[in-house]
């Protein structure tokens, strides 16, 4: 498991202990990673990233169409994995989670535990920092950083 | 009977919490009768998973799947029926009630229900 932010670390690791999820991503609603566990690959991650961003984002311009509030999660079940897609408040603003899980766990237990999940992450939230100014300069180095600190190269 | 017939036959029992028709496969809720402050999805999804870890259990010794599970607690118990439909019976009751009539009351509602 890595993560961006260290305050991440403790909520995602009880997380994917007590769902045994076999994939998990944490981002922010634009598809910024956060955090993440199974990836190996940059690649990947970043395909899932915005995937998820695109399908929550339909969905949620589907309810509008209907009328409807905008749905909180979404459920892929297949015969072997089943993916949970959910939209959720944080301290520091709308963040997304996708989490694969297979036969080992449930999507009840998911559900639950990735509820948890939400309220330790409300909890361990630090006080927002004010926002600075983003150089171009520093936008590549910044970017590095994060891709070493999610796969560790 | 309906689902919710049957879960009245369980509630209507003193010390009962609150029951649930559980999917086995997913852990969610199908029809509940609950007490406030009883965590349904919670206990969906912990009963099932338990469910499933001791069909895997009896599977490995080579024995039928269990028709009656009872989680005792400090302060409680869970009973579970598992069914033969996919559903699982799940009772929430407190330390005060009588266990037998539980049990009796549960198996009955999963006959009668599945």
């Amino acid at each position: 498991m890595r993560a961006i932010e260290r305050w991440v670390e403790a909520p995602l690791q009880t997380f994917l202990a007590e769902s045994a999820a076999r994939v998990t991503l944490l981002m922010t609603s634009s598809g910024q990673v956060v955090a993440q566990h199974g990836f190996t690959r940059s690649l990947d991650v970043m395909s899932a990233a915005a995937l998820g961003a695109g399908i929550l984002a339909s969905t949620a311009e589907l309810a509008r169409i209907m009328g409807a509030r905008p749905l909180d999660a979404v459920v892929h079940q297949g015969s072997a994995v089943g993916v949970y897609l959910a939209g959720f408040e944080t301290p520091r603003g709308r963040w997304l989670g996708l989490v694969v899980f297979g036969q080992e766990t449930s999507l009840g237990l998911v559900q639950v535990f990735f509820a948890r999940l939400v309220a330790d992450l409300a909890l361990a939230a630090p006080a927002a920092e004010p926002p600075r100014q983003v150089l171009a300069e520093d936008f590549e180095d910044e970017l590095n950083s994060s891709l070493r600190t999610l796969f560790g190269r | 009977m309906t689902l919710a017939d049957g879960l009245g036959d369980i509630t209507r029992i003193p010390g009962v919490r609150g029951a649930l028709v559980v999917s086995r496969d997913d852990g969610l809720v199908v029809a509940d009768a609950l007490m406030e402050g009883v965590d349904g999805h919670a206990v969906a999804a912990l009963a099932a998973s338990l469910a499933a870890r001791m069909r895997g259990v009896t599977t490995v010794l080579g024995q039928p799947e269990p028709v009656l599970l009872l989680l005792g607690g400090t302060e409680g118990m869970l009973l579970l029926a598992p069914g033969p439909s996919g559903l699982l019976l799940v009772a929430v009751a407190g330390s005060e009630v009588n266990v037998a009539e539980l049990r009796l009351g549960v198996l009955a509602a999963a006959g009668t229900t599945f």
